[in-house]
C-alpha cells in the first residue's frame, strides 16, 4: 500500500466498529444530506453533562494520563455536581486496599456528582466490589481517602454513612423463609426509619412488587427476589445507592425491568454507583464511566472514551476500487490517514462532519459509485476490551 | 450514634420469624428438652423412698443437672448457627451494610436464643417440678424441693444459657462451616456445667450463699463475654471470608 496509508489501531479492525450513516446517496449519486444523522454529544440519558476543561491535557474530563498509569490526577473525572462550592456525593482520593501480598485496587480516585448515575466496569477480579464494600464501611481501606455522601470515610463514621447510603450486593440476600414485607420490614428497624408500612409500600410500589408483599421470598423467582433487594436498598432514601452487579444472572425481561427501575431512579435524581460487567448496560444508564483493573484505568462518558481511545473515522462504501485512491482520498485535507478494506476505504479524520461532504464531492468528482458514508461507531465494549487488551499485552512476560 | 434499641429489636424479632419457619430450629427446640427432660422423670418416678438420704439427694442432683443440659446445648446450637448460618445463606452482608453496631447485632441474635430457650427450660423444670409433686413419692418429692436445688435451677437456667449463647455466636463468627462451629459450641458450653454439677452432687457443700456467689461469677463472666465476642466480631473478616 501507499506510504500515505496508516494502519488504523489494530483493535479497531479487530473489534469491527460499528457504523453510524451520516448520510447516503440517491441514485443519482447526490448525497442526501437531510438523512445525516450524527452522534450527539449528551448522554444516552438525561440532561447532558457539561464538559469541565481541567487537568493538563485540557481534556473533558480528562483523567487518562497514559496508557498505563492510573487515573490520579486529583482534578481528574469531575463532573459538574463537584465543581468548586458543590460537594461529591462520592469523593474517592487515592483509595487503595490490600489483602497481605494482594492488591485487590490501587490508587483510585474519582469523584460521583449528586444525581449521577456512574458506572464502575472491570473483569473479575479488578476490585470493583471491594471497592464498593470499602466506601460501604464494610472494609477499612489501607490507604487513601474517601468522602461518602458527606462524611470522611472512617471507622467512626461507619455507622452514619450506611445510614446514608444503601448497598445492594450482587445476590440478594434475603430471608427466604420469611415474607417480603418481614423482610423490609426489618430493615426499616435496621434503618430507624418512621413511617414503616407507607415507606414499605412506596418501595415495593417502585419496583412494583405490592403486591407480592405477603409472598415468601423464598417462593420468588431470581428476577423476583432481585427487585425486593432493590426495593430493599430504597427503604431510607438513600443519598447514594450503590448497585453491585444488579443483573447478574438474570433473563433478559428481568435485566430490562431492572433497567427499568434503574432508569426511573435516575429520574428521581438518585446518586447510584453502578459496578456492572455488561457493558451495554453502562453505556446505557451511565452518565459516565470508570474502567477499573486494580488500577482505574480511564474514567468519563462513554462517548468520550471512545474518542479518546479510538481516532474517528469514516468507512466508505464504493461498487468498485477507485482508479487512483490516493490522488482522491489523499488530496482531501480533512482527511488523515486511510485504508483500502474490501468494501471501499476506511479514512482517518479529524471532523466527521467536516469531511464526509467533501469525500462525496471527491468521489464523485472521480465518477465513483458511492454505496454509503458512515463515521465508524465503536461502542463502550470496543473501549472496555482495548484497555483489557493492554493489561493482558502488558502482563505478558 | 449510640445504642440502638430498636436496632436490636428488629434482629431479634426477624431471628425469632425466622426460627418459626425453621425446621432445624424447631426440631431442635422440640427434641432436645424432651430428650433432657425423660431420663430425670424416669428416676424421679421410679427411685425408692427407701434409699438412703445421701443417695437420693445425688439422684436428685443428677436429674436436676440433666435439666441443665438444656440451657447449656439448645442456645449453643442455635448460636452457633446465627452468623455462620447467615454467613452461608448470604444474608450476613445486606445486614452489615446497614447502620446496625456490631454489639447491637450481637445482644439482638443472643436475646432471639435465650428467649425462646429459657422459656423452655424454665418450661421443663416447671413440668418436671409438678410431677415430682402429683406423681413422685412424697420422700423423693421433698428432696426435689429441698435445699438450694430449684435456686440453683432457676438461677444458672439462664446465667448457662448466657454463656452457651456468647461462646456459641463467638465460635460462629470465626467458624465457615455451621457443622463444625455448633460441635465445638456444645463441647464449649459444657465447663460452667461442671461447676454446677460439684453444687447438686454436694461435692462442695451448697449454700444459697454460695450458689448466689457462683451465679455472680458467671453473670461476670457472661456480661464480659459480650464484649469479648463484639471485640472479635469482624466485619471485613466476614465479609471477605477472611483475607486481611
Amino acid at each position: 500500500m501507499s506510504s500515505q496509508r496508516q494502519t488504523l489501531s489494530g483493535a479497531t479492525r479487530r473489534l469491527g466498529a460499528h457504523r453510524q450513516d451520516l448520510g447516503f446517496l440517491g441514485p443519482n449519486g447526490e448525497l442526501a444530506t437531510s438523512g445525516i444523522r450524527r452522534e450527539t454529544a449528551e448522554p444516552a440519558h438525561g440532561p447532558p453533562v457539561q464538559p469541565v476543561r481541567c487537568g493538563p491535557r485540557g481534556g473533558l474530563y480528562d483523567a487518562r494520563v497514559d496508557q498505563r498509569a492510573s487515573v490520579q490526577s486529583s482534578s481528574a473525572s469531575v463532573p459538574p455536581a463537584t465543581r468548586p462550592g458543590v460537594s461529591a456525593a462520592l469523593e474517592v482520593r487515592g483509595l487503595t486496599k490490600r489483602f497481605g501480598e494482594r492488591t485487590a485496587f490501587s490508587d483510585v480516585s474519582f469523584s460521583v456528582g449528586h444525581g449521577e448515575v456512574f458506572g464502575f466496569l472491570g473483569p473479575n477480579g479488578a476490585g470493583k466490589t471491594t471497592t464498593v464494600r470499602t466506601l460501604g464501611t464494610l472494609i477499612a481501606p489501607t490507604s487513601g481517602s474517601a468522602t461518602v455522601a458527606g462524611l470522611p470515610l472512617s471507622a467512626e463514621n461507619g455507622s452514619a454513612i450506611r445510614s446514608r447510603i444503601s448497598i445492594m450486593p450482587e445476590a440478594p440476600g434475603l430471608y427466604l423463609r420469611l415474607t417480603v414485607m418481614e423482610n423490609l420490614r426489618c430493615f426499616t428497624g435496621l434503618y430507624e426509619l418512621d413511617d414503616v408500612r407507607g415507606r414499605i409500600e412506596r418501595a415495593l410500589r417502585a419496583v412494583n412488587l405490592l403486591d407480592r408483599a405477603g409472598d415468601s421470598c423464598g417462593s420468588l423467582s431470581k428476577g423476583l427476589r432481585q427487585r425486593v433487594a432493590l426495593a430493599r436498598a430504597l427503604l431510607n432514601d438513600p443519598a447514594v445507592l450503590f448497585l453491585d452487579e444488579p443483573t447478574s444472572g438474570l433473563d433478559p425481561v428481568a435485566t430490562r425491568e431492572v433497567h427499568e427501575l434503574i432508569g426511573s431512579l435516575r429520574e428521581r435524581g438518585v446518586t447510584i454507583f453502578l459496578t456492572t460487567h455488561r457493558l451495554e448496560e453502562a453505556e446505557r444508564l451511565c452518565d459516565r464511566v470508570a474502567i477499573l483493573s486494580t488500577t482505574l484505568r480511564l474514567i468519563g462518558r462513554p462517548d468520550e472514551l471512545r474518542q479518546r481511545l479510538f481516532r474517528r473515522s469514516l468507512d466508505v462504501r464504493v461498487r468498485a476500487p477507485l482508479d487512483d485512491p490516493r490522488a482522491v482520498l489523499g488530496a482531501l485535507p480533512e482527511v488523515e490517514a486511510w485504508e483500502q478494506t474490501p468494501s471501499g476505504y476506511t479514512l482517518n479524520v479529524s471532523d466527521p462532519d467536516r469531511a464526509a461532504p467533501a469525500l462525496a464531492r471527491a468521489l464523485i468528482a472521480a465518477n465513483a459509485d458511492i454505496l454509503s458514508i458512515a463515521e465508524s461507531h465503536h461502542s463502550l465494549e470496543d473501549v472496555y476490551l482495548e484497555l483489557i487488551d493492554e493489561d493482558v499485552e502488558a502482563k505478558r512476560p | 450514634m449510640s445504642f440502638s434499641r430498636r436496632r436490636v429489636a428488629a434482629i431479634t424479632v426477624k431471628e425469632l420469624q425466622d426460627y418459626r419457619h425453621n425446621r432445624f430450629v424447631i426440631g431442635t427446640m422440640a427434641v432436645l428438652p424432651l430428650l433432657f427432660i425423660a431420663a430425670p422423670m424416669v428416676q424421679l418416678l421410679t427411685a425408692s423412698a427407701s434409699v438412703a438420704s445421701s443417695k437420693l439427694d445425688a439422684r436428685v442432683g443428677l436429674s436436676l443437672l440433666y435439666m441443665l443440659l438444656i440451657p447449656a446445648f439448645l442456645p449453643s446450637t442455635l448460636a452457633a448457627y446465627s452468623v455462620a448460618g447467615e454467613r452461608e445463606q448470604g444474608t450476613l452482608e445486606p445486614v452489615l451494610i446497614t447502620p446496625i453496631r456490631r454489639e447491637e447485632f450481637l445482644v439482638g441474635k443472643a436475646l432471639a436464643v435465650a428467649g425462646p430457650t429459657i422459656a423452655i427450660a424454665y418450661a421443663i423444670f416447671g413440668i418436671f417440678l409438678a410431677a415430682a409433686k402429683l406423681f413422685a413419692n412424697p420422700v423423693i418429692a421433698s428432696a426435689v424441693f429441698a435445699g438450694s436445688h430449684v435456686l440453683v435451677q432457676l438461677l444458672f437456667t439462664p446465667l448457662l444459657a448466657g454463656w452457651s449463647i456468647w461462646v456459641g455466636i463467638a465460635i460462629s463468627a470465626r467458624s465457615t462451616d455451621i457443622r463444625v462451629a455448633q460441635q465445638l459450641s456444645i463441647f464449649a458450653s459444657l465447663p460452667p456445667l461442671g461447676i454446677v454439677a460439684v453444687m447438686q452432687f454436694k461435692v462442695i457443700a451448697p449454700s444459697t450463699g454460695l450458689a448466689l456467689a457462683l451465679a455472680a461469677a458467671l453473670l461476670i463472666v457472661d456480661a464480659l463475654g459480650w464484649r469479648a465476642v463484639a471485640a472479635i466480631f469482624d466485619r471485613e473478616r466476614l465479609i471477605t471470608g477472611g483475607r486481611r
